[in-house]
């Protein structure tokens, strides 16, 4: 679905991924975990192209999207649920969610559109409530089942996102995980980018480990959560 | 004061201002899509009175507002394209000056072209005597197709904005742009299209009040004055707001006539440009949270 070879970005002089390589394969969840400041975010944005490259090759269902426009890529089906929400907060819920289906829209696809509005509902019943409240006035966990709705929303092949459980309740977070899951268990491909790492490995089949813009370690899920560097840096486990 | 001369400088304030609000409108579709204040707007408001002039000697009048209308429209597009689309992550002053770059060079062009001549359409109905007399106030029959177009401007504009795709692509854009571009939306062509649509408000603007102001190369750059204050007072971005600034600006101007002499009137505009910069700079009807959050 997704490959990865020796992807490059810069903001300025600054170096922040080097060299990273690494794939996602149709109906899997893969994760990538690190500290604050790791490049994960840079990460995703270079793969939606909100961020330009400056070297690597970045390949999306066989086709090459290396520094392509970020409309461009969404309309071959890689789409982001971005770092902290960002809904359209002074529109409608449903607003926000027929923007997001305007992949569809353009394609004169009416009626799957309808659809994808449903299935959105069905997962998350509380937006068909809200459907007419301004999206600002959700709360954080209704935002972040807004942005995850939205970008569904568009029948993507691939969704990525962006630290989805950042400041939400626990009880939250684990909502949200569990649509993740059920995401996979419908068949979709899930790249996931998360602080919350023993969360993440928790559901994810594969996962990456980021640190100042270089992957560290790589592996299964349960390699990793068993990995004994990662269980000190990243799961707060003391090892002897 | 007696309550018809009253009367008579109400409606003129409010012919006035509801000019403002047009222009000021202008300023807000450019500043929600892009977040700058383009300068070069009162240029359209004189691009599409003269070129209304020039056309309705080989025309009827309806047909020469609507080509001027249109032309102007394709202007503000090539405007966009030539010195706005190309640039990467451009910072936000440096947009704005390129504005007041383009607001000086279309002067230049608009003077080579035309001449320094004042020009106006006629009178859309009647001659600039005819005065239709509603409860002791006349008004001339331009005021009400001044208000009555611009009134239509204004709800045709609300319903693009809240009830056409397009209109809430272009809101999605404005409220976050890196988002509306996740959704497969380009914000490139919605900052083209924001410049179009601009384009064309103003010119309509130019050509159905040029009876009343007369227009000349330049002057754009008054219009412009006016409507940014208004912008700035209705809170910028806020396009109904700015409507009703803009009729607070026109009466204040109207009724300053009458304790200060006429030429006085521009000067109120400007004091209150700078009071409210001063004192409130999120306008009227802004808010302080929604101001914090902005670039300038």
């Amino acid at each position: 679905m997704l490959k990865i070879k020796n992807l490059e970005t810069s903001y300025g002089k600054l170096k922040v991924l080097r060299r990273i390589s690494m794939h996602v394969s149709p109906g899997e969840i893969v994760t990538i975990i690190g500290a604050n400041g790791a490049g994960k975010t840079t990460l995703l944005n270079t793969i939606s192209g909100l961020v330009p490259a400056a070297s690597g090759e970045i390949q999306f269902s066989k086709e090459n999207i290396f520094n392509l426009s970020t409309e461009k890529i969404v309309f071959m089906g890689c789409s982001l649920v971005p770092e902290g929400r960002q809904v359209f907060a002074a529109m409608s819920v449903k607003e926000n969610l027929l923007l997001g289906g305007y992949v569809l829209h353009k394609r004169k696809q009416k009626k799957i559109l309808d659809q994808e509005m449903e299935k959105v509902f069905e997962l998350f019943p509380i937006l068909k409530e809200r459907e007419k409240q301004f999206a600002g006035t959700l709360s954080g966990g209704e935002q972040q089942m807004l942005a995850i709705g939205r970008s569904l929303m568009a029948k993507p092949k691939m969704i990525m996102m962006d630290e989805p459980s950042m400041g939400l309740a626990p009880l939250i977070v684990k909502d949200i995980f569990r649509v993740v899951r059920g995401l996979r268990d419908a068949g979709n491909t899930v790249l996931l980018v998360e602080q919350n790492a023993k969360a993440a490995l928790g559901i994810a089949d594969r996962g990456y480990v980021l640190e100042t813009g270089r992957i560290i370690v790589q592996g299964p899920s349960e390699d990793l959560l068993a990995n004994k560097d990662v269980q000190r840096a990243y799961l707060g486990r003391e090892v002897e | 004061m007696n309550i018809e001369l009253f009367s008579q400088y109400l409606v003129a304030g409010l012919t006035y201002g509801i000019i403002y609000s047009i222009v000021a409108i202008g300023f807000n579709i450019i500043y929600n899509t892009t977040g700058i204040i383009n300068f070069a707007q009162g240029e359209f408001v004189m691009i599409g009175g003269m070129t209304a002039v020039t056309l309705y000697n080989f025309m009827p009048m309806p047909l020469a507002i609507a080509a001027a209308v249109i032309i102007t429209m394709i202007i503000g597009a090539l405007i966009e394209i030539v010195f706005i689309r190309w640039l990467v992550s451009p910072s936000v002053l440096r947009m704005i000056i390129i504005t007041i770059g383009i607001s000086i060079i279309t002067r230049e062009i608009a003077l080579h072209v035309w001449d320094e001549k004042v020009r106006a359409l006629p009178y859309f109905t009647g001659t600039a005597v005819t005065s239709i007399s509603i409860g002791g106030v006349h008004i001339s029959p331009q005021v009400i197709w001044v208000v009555g177009i611009c009134t239509l401007v204004v709800l045709v504009l609300n319903f693009f904005f809240s009830y056409t795709l397009l209109g809430k692509q272009m809101r999605a854009c404005s409220s976050n742009r890196n988002a509306a571009r996740l959704c497969g939306i380009s914000a490139k062509n919605m900052v083209t299209l924001s410049f179009v649509l601009s384009a064309g408000i103003g010119a309509l603007a130019g050509c159905i009040v040029s009876p009343i102001t007369y227009v000349q190369y330049d002057s754009g750059t008054g219009l412009a004055i006016k409507g940014f204050t208004v912008a700035v007072l209705g809170g910028l971005g806020n396009s109904m707001a700015a409507v009703a600034a803009g009729i607070i600006l026109g009466v204040l101007e109207s009724f300053s006539i009458w304790i200060m002499p006429t030429a006085f009137k521009d000067a109120i505009s400007i004091s209150i440009l700078l009071l409210i910069l001063f004192v409130r700079p999120g306008g009227i009807f802004g808010n302080k949270e929604a101001l914090s959050l902005k670039e300038f």
